[in-house]
């Protein structure tokens, strides 16, 4: 057990029972609590994946866009929020069944692999993934046509929310 | 006495190696001292920001301000701590007692993460992250989530309103900060904020983006939620917004997290575009780098306060109108006219790139203010007209008594 | 060092648990919700075989980021949606909003 491992170890229990308390918990706002907390352990995996970029922007992104729009959300059809029905539908128990065979068939089907137990290569000291990924996105050899394609379809979304939520009078 | 601060961590180095602890041991226990000292000391300067904040404000409003408790007034920061930590603590019926609770700690704790990534002096870092930038855009948002807890929690319309409306002011005002950040980002070619200020050797990015600059000034006092953009926590309309229900030691916390973040912001523009730590004689004294530091965080402070106390707030709509309609425009403009310059004069002499550049700002800045100004005229010709309602009547209503 | 299986127990633990709240809540915001949590756990898969299997191409990081986008898009419309029936129906309920049956 080296450190990283355990500090890998805690970081998924926490990031871990806070999914579950997103799918399990019965108050929304909570459950969206429990959901940047999530986000932020999926940040730290990012960090002990030397992706330091990703884990910025995964706070950015995900905790100071998508989490608060989803608490606003949440506010604004709070009389929903209040009544204190059941919070799951007739068939999670088979959710429940679907969700445990999944997770045992990709182990199962992992472990059969060859490169399951793999480390991780050394980084060079010269490696920079930051500049690499940002040439990456914009070279034409790489990945410059989906990354205008995302900036298309984020306007498209821009323009998409902002018609369908438009109150007209 | 060339460098303090790398002596202490030398004479550290060589006391916990004596006590024969591991290297790997001995960068963590460092690591944490070193988090220990700036979150003390940031506080401390926080107390002492309370003074400040009384102080001028009395300036401004032509008073003289707290002057009774020991020279100039000096202690009255400590009283009022311990006024607030005497007082009663309440929870509200039917709060959220966690969130509640967790509130206030979340918004002064994202504040003291800014100061992380802040270079006080060449040798005084906290972490040269590579992507210091997005780090505090990051965090920034960190701030706003403790702000929307506090609204949510408290289960008062009032604090849920200054929570809706702090949702919709942030979210927003990030748009431009973005956008804005990246010029400083795209003149240093990094987005480490250690960088940056080491790009600004020969001269400060003030010089070649005033409108960044300004923009970034502008949106950080959006972010702040300060006047003139404190519907927050407006008192006329909802009391006091997200904070209604905190009492003593709470509220006291996120009074505290209002004023740092004011300082943290102020520095952290100080670092991108005034240098940071750079004047005469840091290089070699770094404890010259953390004054040159503060004095420049503490006169971007200053303006803060000189416009918080100067201008009236704004309603809701001027407020988003502002945003769209004019920052983040302006901000696209700037980034793309910076980015074609940049890219046009590769090679140049710096003091033709700076002329240039400064150029550039001062024509997209009169444009601008043509356009301000005939959209003013037809905003006052509108005002002007006779509105259909509150006529006088027709015709006079003879009375009963004639 | 951790290896590999570690991020891919995670990543597929993380996923599963997306599914149920996908498949077995009511209300629209918490499907998103995990909508978002199986996005997520696909992007720590993309990360972590870029770190492990090809460290030198930077294909893994740059999907990320395309992940990112897109669901950023995903929630801004989604959430466009759920207000919009929220205001016609007056329910935010998945099962309640069937105007197809009309």
């Amino acid at each position: 057990m080296t450190a990283l491992q355990i500090i890998f170890l805690i970081t998924a229990v926490i990031t871990l029972g806070a999914a579950a308390m997103v799918v399990i918990t019965r108050n929304l706002v909570h459950a969206a609590l429990w959901l940047i907390m999530t986000f932020f352990g999926i940040s730290v995996l990012y960090v002990l994946l030397n992706a330091g970029f990703l884990a910025v922007a995964q706070v950015v992104i995900y905790i100071g866009a998508i989490s608060i729009l989803m608490i606003f959300a949440i506010m604004l059809t709070r009389r929903v929020q209040q009544d204190f029905g059941p919070q799951t539908n007739a068939a999670w128990p088979w959710a429940l069944v679907i969700a445990a065979a999944l997770f045992g068939g990709l182990i199962w089907i992992f472990s059969g692999w060859g490169n399951f137990f793999t480390q991780a290569p050394v980084m060079g000291e010269r490696a920079d993934p930051l500049r690499q990924l940002g040439m990456a996105l914009v070279s034409p050899e790489q990945y410059v046509i989906p990354f205008e394609v995302a900036s298309v379809m984020l306007t498209a979304a821009l323009i998409g929310a902002i018609m369908v939520a438009w109150e007209r009078k | 006495m060339g460098d303090p601060i790398t002596a202490i961590s030398l004479w550290l180095d060589g006391l916990l190696a004596g006590w024969g602890l591991a290297p790997a041991l001995i960068i963590v226990i460092k690591a944490l001292l070193g988090v220990g000292a700036l979150a003390t000391a940031v506080l401390l300067v926080d107390i002492f920001l309370v003074w400040v904040e009384r102080k001028v404000v009395a300036r401004f409003q032509d008073r003289l301000g707290p002057n009774r408790l020991g020279p100039f007034g000096l202690i009255q920061p400590f009283a009022d701590v311990i006024k607030l930590l005497i007082k009663e603590d309440i929870t509200p019926v039917g709060a959220d007692r966690i969130v509640y609770n967790l509130a206030p700690i979340m918004a002064l704790a994202t504040v003291l993460l800014l100061w992380a990534v802040i270079p006080l002096a060449p040798t005084v870092v906290g972490t040269d992250v590579n992507v210091g930038v997005l780090y505090i855009v990051g965090v920034g948002a960190l701030g706003t989530l403790g702000i929307i807890m506090a609204g949510w929690a408290s289960n008062n319309k009032y604090a849920l309103i200054g929570a809706f409306r702090t949702v919709a002011q942030m979210v927003s005002y990030e748009v431009p900060m973005v956008i804005a950040l990246l010029v400083p980002v795209l003149l240093a070619r990094s987005m480490g904020i250690n960088s940056i200020v080491n790009a600004q050797d020969s001269y400060w990015f003030i010089l070649v983006a005033p409108i960044a600059f300004l923009l970034t000034l502008i949106t950080s006092i959006a972010e702040l939620g300060r006047a003139p953009f404190d519907l927050v926590e407006a008192e006329s309309e909802i009391v006091a917004g997200f904070h209604i229900e905190y009492t003593g030691m709470k509220f006291g916390l996120f009074y505290a997290g209002e004023l740092l973040h004011a300082l943290t912001l102020s520095g952290i523009v100080a670092s991108l575009f005034l240098g940071g730590w750079r004047g005469p004689g840091a290089e070699s004294f770094p404890l010259l780098g953390i004054v040159y530091f503060f004095a420049k965080a503490f006169f971007l402070y200053w303006v803060i306060m000189w416009v918080k106390y100067s201008l009236p707030r704004i309603r809701i709509d001027q407020m988003l109108n502002l945003n769209w309609k004019f920052l983040t425009p302006l901000s696209l403009v700037v980034l793309v006219v910076t980015a074609l310059l940049d890219k046009a004069l590769v090679g140049v002499q710096p003091w033709v790139y700076v002329l240039v550049l400064l150029a550039a700002n001062l024509v997209i800045a009169w444009v601008t203010l043509q356009i301000l100004r005939s959209r003013a005229r037809k905003e006052r010709q509108r005002v002007a007209e006779p509105r259909p309602i509150a006529r006088p009547p027709a015709a006079p209503v003879s009375s009963q008594g004639a | 060092m951790i290896p590999l299986s570690y991020f891919l127990v995670f990543a597929a633990a993380l996923f599963s648990i997306g599914l149920y709240g996908v498949l077995a809540r009511r209300n629209a915001i918490a499907i998103l919700m995990g909508v978002e949590l199986m996005l997520n756990a696909v992007n720590i898969n993309l990360v972590a075989f870029w770190r492990y299997i090809t460290p030198t191409q930077i294909a893994g990081q740059a999907f990320a980021v395309m992940v990112f986008a897109v669901a950023a898009a995903e929630v801004a419309v989604g959430l466009a949606l759920v207000i919009s029936i929220y205001r016609r129906r007056n329910t935010v309920v998945a099962d309640d909003i069937d105007l197809l049956k009309f």
